[in-house]
């Protein structure tokens, strides 16, 4: 499998980063260059192995049902870039 | 290096006890070497008030009988640990000017056992890089130079380089670093000094920037076996707030410190034996093997037949978990903002166009692939099947053998420059750690000797899950018979 | 019947296929990963953690009482537990969705299949339709965006960011509106018997993405594999409004076929003003949500303890109840009411309990419907508010039960408690039957005189009835019970009656 400059352009808006048309020609080699790279791993044989889950072995463990976190509106909005009336301001979204 | 700053963090803790200095002596010289040291670029914040409050704590606490683990101790914290009030940026200027309302239960661990913290330690942008060239800082540049004549900066590795530059320098008593495929045992041996990955889940993840979440481990970085052992008993220990931490009680590692191996069978991998590494790394690696033997343990040869696929498993997983971990980085709740044309869409893509640097994106760009509508099975599940293989392949190994000894890295530091233009070059320095860290065992770097340009070289061992004691004891071993007491000559 | 229900189009008739994502907000203290309160209504940005706010090396901790309620909920329709289940995350950009994914369950979610039992008609049990559950899974909200309040900028809420839902996906099993409107009431009704979701539509508790397609009758397509291209209508936050997008999408589907177009698979939101669905995005920028597992959240797995203690949880749920109700002989439309609603259901439960009169329970179940609720809706109180508290009830019962009081004076004494000017608002029965002198009367002596004065009066009736005019019987008992202001027992007054027209 290998990317092209569409696909990569696909790629660079599903993650969100800008990128001119000249960032876009750069990456196709180098992204096809890694890609053809891991894919030796299609030669292993996984015939019935099953995917890893958990590096060690443990199981998830639950917390109890208590408030004990919160209320702390000034940390939260801190750090970012606009903060209005408590709330955090984003260019308008139109739904 | 001044008398002080040259000490182990063992010296230190004794010479401080028993009233040879005190810590504000202490946390001074470090201070002044810090500011000293400014050509290595190993700092991204200086806290020497930070430091110096600590050693009043500590100078206080001696006199009232109240010391704790670590009073006394100036420390660096790699920039990707989240310190209360200090800008914490991951080396990244997506984060630049963020001052984390929170501190990272490792470090956190480290200043309640009272160690200062000098500053946080420059490393590649967001951990992904081996030469510390990512980092939105620029470089660090490590104190050893090539004895060939040639005056090239090199690279301390990454992506805790930082953390070695700053220990091997003497910026620092010791350090945290962080190691998802190898970040603290490649830059510990290409300075000359040591670190330990422990098992994955030993160390909190908590209040730590996120690169890859299932291969994500803090490790202490310092100039000897002991240094290591002290520091991981702090910087270890269950947290409630870390879904992945393991619930055990923290061993006494350092009590538990022996180089008699005697009993012991050491596993050397012969698919570890690869083309293209210099001799002087093989060599190395047989010298090892004898030191071992001496200190009574017997070597076998063992097979871990899926380790060759470890780097591509490792570069298809870790881009995929970190292109999700730094979706979070978007301008809306903290960091860097860019507007772009003006919608949302284009405050997201602007943002973190101008944010990330090119190998982050990189990386982001390939995990998104991965994880992408049709894509998934044939790369990311399949990572994770040969990533199973991989981890049964030590699980056999380990019924042969109690340890293994590998090289932590196929060359010495190379120049800085020399392979930022070819990922998969630079991706290959990992190629003796990956394994251990898809396999979330416990591995440590330690100094085994000199190249030919006497440029530090190290050995690398990886451990059964949870024996951590197992890898230092060997390492311990080595360090003594290693004799490894070279420090770069100063020149900055 | 409602079964039946079809479009009527230019070319011929076509049926509808309905399926139903229900998102229910898990009642819990805390969010699903982090201690920060769910409450509704607190003031923006309190409620919020720093794990909500998806600070940087902020991780997940999952709250046990989330993972119990779903588990429930699951047990609570037959479904089947997955001992194992994983969460993955759904990745995608929002201004209200801080870590740019969204912890959910794709790959192996908590519960696996179960069903709901709906009856289309309340007095018929043929009318019930079996509506399959593929799944519930556990997941996070988003937090919530205001365009309102700037003219330039969107405000930022985190306080839902990271509240449990559970995610309850049915089988495209429904063809009708009216059904689906059956299965999201009985659904809630679950809900709320089993305590996981208090079903608050309006505060967005529980909300709806309403799957819709239309194929033609008995043409290809009558299987389940044969289905015309769906649209999905996001976040519909009420029964009312579920059935108006199914009637409105199958039509405008219905439409655009058969004008030679073709219905595209798109997500479409409904505007409640209009009554119309419009398209929010089509499957060409549809997101690619890029699933996998979450790397910092082992697997769930689930212990037998846990899950006996799950189900021993499990509280008397609609159908078992209704079926017990309808073995007490009260009617079955009767029990369908009762039960509709955890509230009422408890209240009537608590009524028989205070009761201690098995045999009772139709007229009980009677009094409670057509007085009590006839009152509470003609007053616009909501049970758990009534003015008659569960004892009272029983107590005003009990006079009907043992004679004190006849029917028809428990309506009045439970007029005059339900009054707010009565002066005997909240008082209990037996005060008002007492002080207001209410007491039915069984004294033969007064009976009798008041019987010998109608009969008196009404000699031509008396005559009639006679002469063979038996329905005359009813005339002269309510006369004579009109005489006695309704206190004589009906009993002593028949036979009395009887008696002296016989002689
Ligand atoms: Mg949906
Ligand atoms: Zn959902």
């Amino acid at each position: 499998m290998s990317v092209d400059t569409a696909t990569v352009r696909h790629i660079a808006k599903l993650a969100r980063i800008a990128m001119s048309d000249a960032d876009i020609d750069a990456l196709v080699p180098e992204l096809n260059n890694i890609l053809g790279w891991v894919e030796q791993l299609a030669a292993v044989d996984t015939e019935g192995v099953e995917p890893l889950t958990a590096v060690i072995d443990q199981k998830l463990r639950l917390r109890d049902d208590i408030i004990d976190d919160g209320n702390i509106r000034d940390e939260v909005l801190a750090n970012a870039p606009d903060a209005q009336h408590g709330f955090f301001a984003v260019p308008k979204v139109i739904e | 290096m001044s008398d002080l700053t040259s000490k182990a963090i063992a010296d230190l803790r004794s010479g401080f006890r028993s009233g040879d200095f005190s810590a504000r002596e202490v946390a001074t010289a470090y201070n002044a070497a810090v500011a000293a040291g400014r050509a290595l670029n190993a700092f991204t914040v200086e806290t020497p008030e930070i430091a110096l409050a600590a050693a009043d704590a500590a100078d206080a606490a001696r006199t009232s009988d109240d010391l704790k683990p670590l009073s006394g101790i100036p420390l660096g914290i790699k920039d990707l640990f989240a310190t209360e009030g200090v800008d914490t940026t991951a080396g990244s200027n997506i984060l630049k000017g963020f001052k984390p309302p929170y501190e990272s239960t490792v470090s956190g661990k480290l200043k309640a056992a009272g160690a200062g913290m000098l500053g946080k330690l420059n490393m590649d942008e967001f951990a992904m890089g081996s030469s510390n060239e990512t980092s939105a800082f620029g470089p660090v540049i490590s104190p050893w130079k090539r004895r060939d004549g040639g005056n090239a900066a090199l690279t301390p590795g990454g992506s805790s380089g930082g953390s070695a530059s700053a220990v091997a320098a003497g910026l620092a008593a010791g350090a945290t670093g962080t190691d998802t495929g190898g970040s603290i045992r490649q830059p510990a041996a290409f300075a000359g000094i040591c670190g330990i990955k422990p098992t994955y889940g030993r160390c909190s993840r908590w209040g730590i920037v996120s690169f890859a979440s299932s291969l994500d481990q803090a490790g202490p970085m310092a100039k000897t076996v002991r240094d290591c052992a002290i520091l991981l008993e702090v910087m270890a220990g269950f947290d409630k707030k870390d879904s992945t931490s393991l619930d055990l009680p923290v061993p006494q590692w350092e009590s538990g410190l022996s180089s008699d191996l005697k009993g012991q069978r050491v596993g050397i991998p012969r698919e570890y034996r690869i083309e293209g590494v210099p001799v002087e790394i093989d060599a190395l690696w047989d010298k090892g093997v004898e030191w071992l033997r001496d200190a009574g343990a017997e070597p076998v040869e063992i097979s871990l037949p899926h380790t060759v696929h470890a780097l591509p498993t490792y570069y298809i997983i870790a881009p995929a978990e970190a292109s999700s971990n730094l979706a979070r980085y978007d301008g809306i709740r903290y960091g860097l903002r860019e507007l772009g044309d003006g919608g949302l869409d284009g405050l997201y893509a602007s943002t973190r166009a101008a944010g990330f640097g090119a190998e982050v994106k990189r990386r982001v760009m390939i995990g998104t692939y991965v994880l992408s509508a049709g894509f998934y099975d044939a790369y990311f599940t399949k990572a994770q099947k040969v990533r199973t293989l991989i981890k049964r392949d030590f699980t056999q190994a380990f019924d042969r053998c109690d340890f293994i000894l590998t090289p932590t890295a196929p060359s010495a530091a190379f120049a800085l420059g020399d392979k930022s233009s070819d990922p998969i070059a630079m991706y290959l320095n990992d190629v003796f750690a990956v394994p251990a860290s898809l396999a979330g065992l416990p591995a440590m770097s330690v100094p085994g000797g000199l190249d030919a340009h006497r440029l530090p070289l190290g050995l690398h061992l990886i451990g059964r899950e949870l024996d951590e004691q197992g890898v230092l004891n060997a390492a311990l071993a080595i360090e003594e018979r290693a004799g490894f007491t070279h420090r770069a000559e100063k020149w900055w | 019947m409602v079964n039946d229900y079809r479009i009527q189009g230019d070319t011929g008739e076509w049926e509808v296929v309905i399926g139903l994502e229900v998102h229910a907000q898990v009642v819990s203290n805390a969010k699903l990963f982090s201690g920060a309160a769910t409450a509704f209504g607190a003031e923006p940005n309190t409620q919020v953690s720093l794990v909500d706010a998806a600070m940087p090396g902020m991780l997940p901790v999952p709250n046990r009482e989330c993972i119990r309620q779903a588990v429930r909920t699951g047990m609570a329709i037959d479904a089947k537990i997955n001992r194992w289940s994983r969460f993955d995350r759904k990745n995608y950009f929002y201004a209200d969705l801080p870590q740019g994914y969204q912890i959910s369950q794709l790959y192996h979610p908590l519960v696996g299949e179960g069903a709901v039992t709906v009856l289309l008609d309340e007095k018929d049990e043929g009318s019930a339709r079996t509506i399959g559950v593929e799944r519930i899974h556990v997941e996070q909200d988003a937090g919530k965006l205001m365009h309102d309040q700037h003219p330039t900028m969107s405000y930022v809420d985190l306080n839902r960011s990271g509240v449990a839902l559970m995610e309850i996906v049915s089988r495209p099993d429904m063809r009708s509106p009216g059904e689906a409107g059956a299965y999201l009431r009985k659904l809630r009704a679950i809900l709320r018997y089993v305590g996981s979701c208090d079903g608050n539509m309006e505060e967005g508790s529980m909300r709806a993405d309403v799957n819709v397609s239309v194929r033609r009758v008995g043409g290809p397509g009558e299987k389940e594999a044969e289905l015309g291209t769906r649209t999905e209508t996001k976040n519909v936050n009420s029964v009312r409004f579920v059935m108006a997008v199914i009637e409105h999408e199958a039509r405008r589907q219905v439409e655009l076929i058969e004008e030679g177009g073709a219905v595209a698979q798109e997500t479409r939101l409904f505007d409640p003003d209009k009554g119309v669905t419009r398209t929010l995005r089509s499957k060409e920028d549809a997101h690619d949500y890029r699933y996998f597992p979450d790397p910092d959240l082992l697997p769930l797995e689930l212990e037998d303890e846990f899950l006996a203690a799950c189900r021993a949880s499990l509280p008397e749920l609609p159908d078992a109840k209704r079926k017990r109700y309808e073995g007490l002989g009260i009617t079955a439309y009767n029990a369908a009411v009762l039960t509709a609603d955890v509230e009422s259901a408890n209240y009537f439960d608590n009524l028989l309990d205070g009761l201690q009169r098995p045999e009772f329970a139709p007229d009980a179940a009677n009094w409670v419907i057509s007085e009590l609720f006839g009152m509470l809706n003609r007053t616009g109180r909501d049970i758990s508010k009534s003015p008659i508290s569960v004892r009272q009830a029983a107590e005003l019962l009990s006079l009907i039960a043992d004679g004190t009081i006849s029917k028809t004076i428990a309506k009045q004494v439970s007029e005059l408690m339900l009054d707010e000017n009565s002066g005997h608002f909240g008082d209990d029965p037996t005060r008002i039957v007492e002080t207001r002198g209410l007491k039915q009367t069984s004294d033969t002596g007064q009976i009798d005189a008041r019987i010998d004065e109608i009969l008196a009066a009404n000699t031509d009736k008396v005559a009639q009835y006679k002469a063979g005019k038996e329905a005359l019987f009813g005339f002269f008992v309510g006369q004579t019970m009109k005489a006695m202001a309704g206190k004589a027992n009906p009993a002593v007054l028949n036979e009395r009656l009887r008696a002296k027209l016989a002689a």
